[in-house]
């Protein structure tokens, strides 16, 4: 008996000599990437990086996620730090990044470096977690982060907060200069996660009404420098 | 009459009456058409994204061989491992397999069709693992012991006061009528079932050649936990789920919400292109992939309805569908429900048992104009009622067509018959016709005219 894999190519080939007609186009796009082609008909980013982040504030407040900004690092500290206590935190995650450890210094409360150590249970009893990101996307208020800033894969999931520290400079306007972006970042090393995050984790499962919080965060906040 | 269809029906004439659900259906339905419609009118030109999305896709499909080879080739390149499944028994046994290997017990499952498609839940269970579905609305669908409703909202029939008595039935919780709370129960109970598992599995959204990566969409976190937490990643996917470049995706992820829930992106987008890489502390040491055929290519053979392979299983058109509203999702008795179920059911499943379900549409259209990519929808079930009639013809069929084509062909009996037609129309009404018995239950037949169409005309044009 062959193999499936050969198998499965074989029926492939055979199904595909008959070709099928080129999809009824309105107007046949010109060639290049879809994203540059389709750029056009997508909803908008924003020509100007002003314009895209009035998009992205829109976008995130439709959201429920909270954008805060400050105009340097120290304010950036400073307002995790209140946040903290307004929320009275006890435990804060963040990733080991140079820009986030002065943030964790100013926290009141319990804090640890969670890249150092994998450990589910301890992180899962965390109050938030702190973390950079890739870029953010004006044009659906999504933030990318990574298996490589963000501290893994699970710090931006599993404690019931999210905190992203970011400047306001790796704000791009839309999906496909944030996916070109990371391909000419990392080329064929890519992160072994990259993760578009569209407001807190959500559910519309019980007669479709919004619920926050379904597993992922409750809560997302953009604090954005500059 | 196929098992199937003598089902159907019974179901289908059950559900149909039954107006407080179908209320409930439309009432949970209403805020999904607001938003999309908010979503979509901030598309520059949602027609054009739709010619994009549908290009990106036929380019993958009609080049099939290739683009899955790329994938491979980049998918084994990042560290994971590829599986191939010719059909659901083999795509079964593979998994059970993998998890024999590994001595795993708890396994965590995010939202995946697929596995639905091949009844993987039975089997692992019966091999005797722990399986939870991680997504609230599967979850809620494993405790209730029933299939999914619709393939992305798959409890949306279900009202809160059930959800409240079956989980304190089961988790032995307080009662409640908040779906917050209700969320919140499920959220409690599933965190440590993540933290224990040994094994996630997932399905996947997209594969991209170009990178060798999958792309995940879910709105809970679920799925980006089943992908973090446990120590073998296992995605099962279809081959058709294939794309060319990343670059594709930035259309499809937004159309794909926009769509299908009336989201700007669902909620997370994930990439993952291997196990966990050197330098990364967390994420699983082993990421398998398991690419299924399961008569995909018999669809693929059929260049009129090739593009039905190009669904990203958004359930716009279930959303839109005057027969899915009615009848409700789990009379179809597929898989995969609505408009897109009733097109490819047949050809995965047999023609002869599954016909019927190209009759479960009024027609309008209403599918074709909200797919994202452009499918054809309802002509394909034209397509089908065509390939069914020509394949195994009822004796209605036979019967039928040939006295038609015997009358038409001959005016005076042509006639005649009508004459006769319209003098017998009252008594007509009175007899059990076959095969009109459902139409006349509802509706009269419309008074005869005294003289006919071909007679009128005659006597105007004089
Ligand atoms: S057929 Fe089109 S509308 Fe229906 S689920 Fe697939 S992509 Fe969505």
């Amino acid at each position: 008996m062959s193999d499936a894999r050969s198998d499965i190519f074989a029926r492939i080939r055979e199904a595909l000599k008959v070709k099928a007609p080129k999809p009824h186009l309105k107007g046949e796009p010109k060639p290049g990437s879809t994203s540059s082609v389709a750029k056009p008909w997508l909803p908008d980013g924003g020509e100007t990086a002003d314009a895209s982040l009035s998009i992205l504030a829109e976008q995130l407040a439709k959201l429920k996620a909270v954008l805060i900004r400050v105009p340097d690092h120290a304010s950036a500290a400073k307002a995790v730090a209140e946040l903290s206590a307004a929320k009275n935190w006890k435990k804060v995650a963040y990733h080991g990044h140079p820009l986030l450890r002065p943030v964790a210094a100013a926290l009141p409360c319990e804090t640890w470096e969670a890249d150092t150590s994998f450990e589910k249970q301890r992180l899962e009893g965390c109050d938030a977690g702190i973390t950079t990101c890739e870029s953010i996307v004006a044009q659906l208020g999504a933030i990318l982060v990574s298996s490589a800033s963000s501290g893994g894969r699970a710090l931006s999931i599993l404690p019931h907060v999210h905190v992203v520290v970011a400047e306001a400079s790796q704000v791009v306007p839309d999906l496909g200069s944030a996916l070109a972006l990371a391909k000419a970042r990392h080329g064929d090393q890519m992160p072994s996660m990259l993760s578009f995050i569209t407001g807190p984790s959500r559910t519309g499962d019980i007669e479709r009404i919004l619920v926050l919080g379904a597993h992922g965060p409750k809560e997302l906040y953009l604090v954005l420098v500059g | 009459m196929s098992d199937s269809k003598a089902i159907f029906l019974k179901d289908a004439t059950v559900n149909a009456a039954d107006g407080d659900q179908r209320a409930f259906i439309r009432k949970a339905l209403g805020g999904y058409y607001v938003n999309r419609d908010l979503q979509k009118a901030r598309y520059r030109d949602w027609e054009r994204a739709r010619d994009a999305a549908s290009l990106a896709k036929w380019s993958a499909v009609n080049d099939l061989a290739n683009v899955l080879e790329k994938f491979v080739t980049n998918f084994e390149r990042n560290g994971g491992v590829v599986h191939w499944a010719r059909d659901a028994a083999e795509a079964r046994a593979i998994i059970l397999k993998i998890a024999e290997d590994n001595k795993a017990k708890a396994i965590v499952k995010s939202k995946c069709m697929t596995s639905e498609e091949i009844h993987l839940n039975d089997a692992l269970e019966k091999a005797g693992y722990g399986v939870v579905e991680s997504d609230l609305g599967e979850f809620i669908q494993q405790l209730r012991g029933e299939a999914p409703y619709h393939f992305v909202f798959p409890c949306m029939h279900v009202k809160r006061e059930a959800i409240s008595e079956l989980f304190t039935k089961h988790l032995g919780t307080a009662p409640t009528d908040s779906p917050e709370e209700l969320t919140m129960i499920a959220r409690r109970h599933l965190r440590q079932l993540y933290v224990d598992a040994d094994i996630g599995i997932t399905g996947a959204n997209f594969l991209v050649a170009e990178t060798g990566q999958i792309s995940i969409t879910e709105n809970e976190g679920n799925a980006r936990l089943t992908a973090a937490l446990p120590r073998i990643h296992i995605a099962l996917s279809g081959i058709e789920k294939v794309v060319n470049h990343l670059d594709d995706l930035s259309v499809l992820l937004p159309m794909l919400a926009t769509a299908g829930a009336g989201q700007p992106m669902t909620c997370y987008n994930t990439l993952y292109s291997g196990p966990r890489k050197k330098g990364e502390c967390d994420g699983p040491e082993q990421f398998h992939i398991v690419l299924l055929d399961n008569a995909r290519t018999r669809l693929l053979a059929d260049p009129e309805q090739r593009d039905a392979l190009h669904c990203i299983r958004c359930g716009a058109c279930l959303n839109v569908c005057p027969i899915f509203k009615n009848i409700g999702g789990l009379a179809y008795g597929t898989t995969y429900q609505g408009p897109i179920g009733s097109v490819i059911t047949p050809h995965l499943r047999g023609l002869k048992q599954w016909n019927h379900l190209s009759g479960a549409s009024s027609l309008c259209g209403a599918c074709t104009d909200a797919c994202p990519v452009r499918i054809d929808l309802h002509h394909h079930l034209l397509h089908n009622r065509r390939n069914a009639a020509k394949e195994s013809p009822t004796l209605f069929d036979q019967v039928f067509h040939h006295g038609f084509n015997f009358v038409i062909k001959r005016p005076w009996l042509f006639a005649t018959g009508g004459r006769i037609f319209r003098a017998t129309l009252p008594l007509l009404q009175k007899l059990p016709l076959p095969y009109m018995g459902a139409w006349m239950k509802t509706r009269d037949l419309p008074k005869a005219p005294a003289q006919s169409f071909r007679d009128q005309w005659k006597n105007q044009n004089v």
